[in-house]
């Protein structure tokens, strides 16, 4: 009797096992047709966009079935990373191209010259002859402000970095942290080269900039729904994180500093694994065509191609908002300026 | 040369101790090994060679880190002896008072663990953030920062600490009371020299489970923890901001400092744990006494007031078009958009919940049991207690990377179940191991020895000693152990974040989204959906329940009354 209590446990065990073994067949056919066939992608473009875009992918490629996993973009460059050793994506679209920076040091992109790269510009896209990565939008500093709560507190309005340096904003400015924020990074290596990228200047706008911020977060959209909600006056966020809060109904208004705003792309990859599918190659052919782009600048207006659209309700081009921005100056700088912001601002957040 | 090998793991019973070596080498294969592959990157550099401790060197000699610790322990501590003793206090009224309404109040006490703990963040910020609704009364207090990681985290823990508590007193022994009775003691001598033993144990387990909770909890501190650094923000800006694994597995192994003391804490109580029901135990009647129930009543009331409003403010935000700025009723928000995952997440996060259920159920409750009434086998019942009382302090991104790093691997010849439900599955189990372990190994201790002596000097084998005596005695513990994983599962985040696949979504992670996209109500919406079908299958099992016990009255069976 006791061996057939364990023979249940045994055969249980060995029940789950060979479910799994099921579930994980299916996934193996590739196709060599570029126009049939599953593949996985991984993004950090806005969960409505990637709906929206995909349905206008399958409507021309009905066969290629795109198993798609979206998180921010701090997690899904740590699961493409911590998956090194055996790569689940088949490509990345639209991820920020400083992550894809680091993702490249590791050599774990597949050079590969899409259909089309000659139109893309050659400051959004990587410098190798085949390019390892291709941008498709850029997204930039842009300040969310909750009209009602400053109206309600008589704040004066805001257009510059500089403005945010008046006393009346003290605590009511809320920024991305740049350890764990893209958008932190871009807005803080921004500024640092508005100021004189070699100099003090910028280091010393920030130590003013600190003692009006309320505290900082861990995520670039989150400001602009910190200001929607009226939890925040001004949010440092990015230009789509406010338009969309003001899609939704949120009493905001979206302000580019007129200093100009730092970038940073998001862009697209082949990754290097062994087997190399060729409908991923016509997913990346797909994503930096006309029709993608078209799609693309209806929310992000700047495009790799500089042929982009304007924001709602602003009539100036949005490229023109744009600094001279040196990404691989920032790549290169990233550790040093990390460290030197959490060393000033990150430590001083003591106990109360 | 065998008999020797049997003595020295004192192996009295084989067929024991193999089925408990089985469950040792899973519990190793499915939480020690993936740690370990996380765990040996703290010792290395990026580029995967050993380089000893100068990580950790690196690591201490950050100023910012000396806060970080301090927040923490200062967070933790407060959380886990407001949530211990708010914990006891309530179980304490529905357990040992007349007061009225238990019933309503034991579903209440839960609400929090049925809904995901973002909701809980955007449930805060309803009501007492810069527009909450307490707020606007004039209730201020500063959110963002350590009050608001301490409220959220007594939030998310209380109702842990209230189920041990509820378990444990559920078993008491009347006799005991009424022989206090008879020699003329007072309430609180009963109180302390019955009652406080009775639960020692599981007071110092509830302090120091709440306490591991919040020190390695993420979700309060991410959502409104402001710029007060805790070390589980720290794993996150190593990991998802730096990219810095090795740095993220030194601040993971820091983590696992409480799950050490914890189990020396099981360790030391464990010596001293005699109060167990006696085969002869008898029911305890609770007797009149309308000061204490007045006092009970107006604790659990103000508890349960306050979740209350808690689920009415996310009621609000999810019925409001743009809550509080435009207060118009809708119901756009529950239609859900595919960009989510749409219902097919919802169906997916009850399936994954239910196998979570059923199989972690199973093995917890058996592997405690050979824990517990396992006959010799002291090395391995050791391993086991050790091993069940670590994943408290794992946070659920540390057991997710270790999965990536442990399961993905080609070479792996479980390589198969990485991007299907079964690792979704197990990362749950594993995650949520600990507290179905107390309240199992609480449930198992309480019941006497004596059986099993008996059942051995009849020859009886220990399995039908298992099935037909300690697990029936057992069945609300077991059913609460079902219900635990099955509602965790429903709302976690952490633990699938890095490990759902992309035809299989869930529920949580489509909140976490939904709140990311700033669509606070269309998550108050789907946590609400959340929470109906976490109150739907509660209900469920407490029919069942009631069932069982109807059916024990006809036959006149001393089944539990729970």
């Amino acid at each position: 009797m006791k061996r057939t209590i364990l023979l249940y446990v045994l055969s249980a065990l060995l029940l789950i096992g060979s479910l799994g073994g099921l579930a994980g067949c299916g996934q193996r056919q590739a196709a060599a047709d570029p126009t049939k066939g599953e593949i996985t992608v991984y993004t950090a473009l806005e969960d409505e966009l990637v709906t929206e875009y995909l349905a206008a992918f399958n409507q021309k490629y009905p066969d290629i079935k795109v198993n798609i996993v979206r998180e921010s973009t701090g997690v899904i460059t740590a699961r493409l990373l911590a998956e090194k050793g055996n790569p689940q994506a088949d490509l990345v679209w639209g991820l920020a191209a400083s992550s894809l920076m680091v993702l490249d040091n590791q050599e774990m992109l597949q050079p590969y010259a899409p259909v089309g790269v000659e139109r893309i510009l050659p400051k959004f896209r990587s410098a190798k002859p085949v390019p390892t990565w291709v941008g498709i939008t850029a997204w930039e500093t842009a300040f969310v402000v909750n009209t009602v709560e400053a109206q309600r507190l008589g704040l004066p309005e805001i257009t510059s970095y500089q403005d945010l340096l008046k006393p009346e904003f003290k605590g009511h400015i809320v920024m991305p942290n740049p350890v764990s924020s893209g958008t932190g990074f871009l807005t803080v290596t921004g500024l640092l080269q508005l100021k004189g990228k070699d100099t003090e200047k910028g280091w010393e706008y920030l130590d003013q900039l600190h003692e009006n911020i309320s505290h900082y977060v861990h995520s670039g959209s989150k400001p602009a729904r910190m200001a929607a909600a009226g939890e925040t006056v001004v949010g440092i966020s990015f230009g789509y994180a406010g338009i969309r809060q003001k899609r939704l109904g949120a009493p905001v208004k979206i302000i580019f500093p007129e200093e100009g705003s730092g970038w940073d792309m998001e862009a697209n990859a082949l990754m290097k694994k062994n087997e190399i599918k060729p409908a991923a190659k016509t997913f990346l052919d797909w994503a930096i065509s006309d029709e993608a782009m078209n799609l693309y600048k209806a929310n992000y207006p700047i495009i790799s191609t500089g042929k982009g659209g304007s924001y709602e309700g602003f009539t100036f081009n949005p490229v023109d908002q744009l600094i001279d921005n040196d990404l691989s100056w920032a790549a290169e700088n990233r550790d040093n300026i990390l460290s030197k912001w959490m060393q000033r601002y990150d430590a001083k957040t003591a106990p109360r | 040369m065998k008999l020797n090998y049997n003595k020295m793991l004192r192996i009295t019973n084989p067929s024991q101790f193999i089925l408990m070596s089985v469950l040792t080498s899973a519990f190793l294969a499915g939480m020690v090994f993936p740690l370990f592959s996380l765990f040996i990157k703290a010792f290395q550099d990026s580029g995967g060679s050993f380089v000893g401790l100068s990580n950790y060197v690196n690591y201490f000699s950050q100023p910012a880190l000396f806060y970080s610790i301090l927040n923490t322990l200062n967070v933790s501590l407060t959380t886990s002896v407001v949530s211990t003793i708010l914990g006891f206090a309530y179980a304490y009224a529905l357990k040992r008072t007349n007061i009225k309404f238990k019933g309503f109040f034991r579903y209440a006490a839960l609400f929090p663990i049925f809904v995901p703990t973002v909701v809980h963040g955007i449930g805060l910020i309803l009501l007492f953030g810069r527009q909450g609704i307490l707020t606007q009364l004039g209730l201020e207090i500063e959110l963002y920062g350590r009050i608001g990681i301490i409220l959220a985290g007594i939030i998310y823990t209380f109702p842990q600490a209230f189920l041990m508590f509820y378990v444990t007193l559920h078993y008491a022994d009347g006799r005991l009371y009424e022989a206090a009775d008879s020699m003329g003691c007072n309430a609180l001598t009963k109180f302390l020299r019955i009652t406080v033993p009775e639960v020692k144990y599981t007071l110092v387990y509830s302090l120091f489970v709440c306490f591991t909770l919040a020190f390695t909890d993420f979700g309060a501190p991410k959502v409104v923890g402001g710029g007060y650094n805790v070390l589980a923000t720290d794993l996150f800006k190593q990991v998802a901001g730096q990219f810095n694994f090795n740095m993220g597995a030194v601040v993971s192994t820091i983590l696992l400092f409480p799950a050490i003391l914890t189990f020396v804490a099981d360790r030391i109580l464990i010596a001293k744990n005699y109060s167990e029901i006696s085969a002869k135990a008898v029911e305890l009647k609770v007797n009149k006494n309308s000061l204490r129930d007045g006092l009970f009543f107006a604790v659990c009331f103000l508890v349960v007031a306050f979740f209350l409003i808690f689920i009415g403010a996310l009621v609000v935000n999810a019925f409001m078009r743009f809550f509080p700025f435009e207060r118009c009723f809708t119901l756009e928000h529950f239609r859900f958009g595919r960009a989510f995952g749409g219902m097919q997440s919802f169906v997916n996060s009850i399936s994954m919940s239910l196998l979570t259920a059923v199989f972690g159920t199973i093995f917890v409750f058996i592997y405690t049991y050979l824990i517990e009434k396992g006959k010799g086998m002291n090395p391995l019942k050791k391993l086991g207690r050790l091993l069940s009382v670590t994943p408290i302090a794992l946070p659920g991104m540390v057991i997710g990377l270790s999965f990536i790093f442990f399961f993905n691997s080609s070479s792996n010849p479980l390589n198969f179940i990485y991007g299907t439900v079964i690792i979704l599955v197990l990362a749950n189990i594993v995650y949520f191991y600990a507290v179905p372990y107390a309240t199992a190994s609480g449930a198992l201790k309480k019941l006497d020895k004596e059986f099993e002596s008996i059942a051995e000097s009849m020859r009886i084998p220990s399995w039908k000693i298992l099935s037909k005596v300690s697990a029936p005695l057992s069945l609300p513990a077991i059913l609460e152990i079902f219900m635990y994983y099955f509602v965790n599962a429903m709302v976690t985040v952490s633990a699938v974040v890095f490990l759902y696949s992309a035809d299989f979504k869930v529920a949580s992670i489509a909140i976490t989204h939904m709140a990311g996209a700033g669509n606070f109500a269309q998550a108050s919406a789907m946590g609400l959906l959340i929470l109906i079908v976490n109150l739907i299958i509660r209900s469920m099992y407490e029919l069942y329940l009631y069932g069982i016990k109807k059916q024990a009255d006809k036959k006149g069976a001393d089944l539990p009354d729970d």
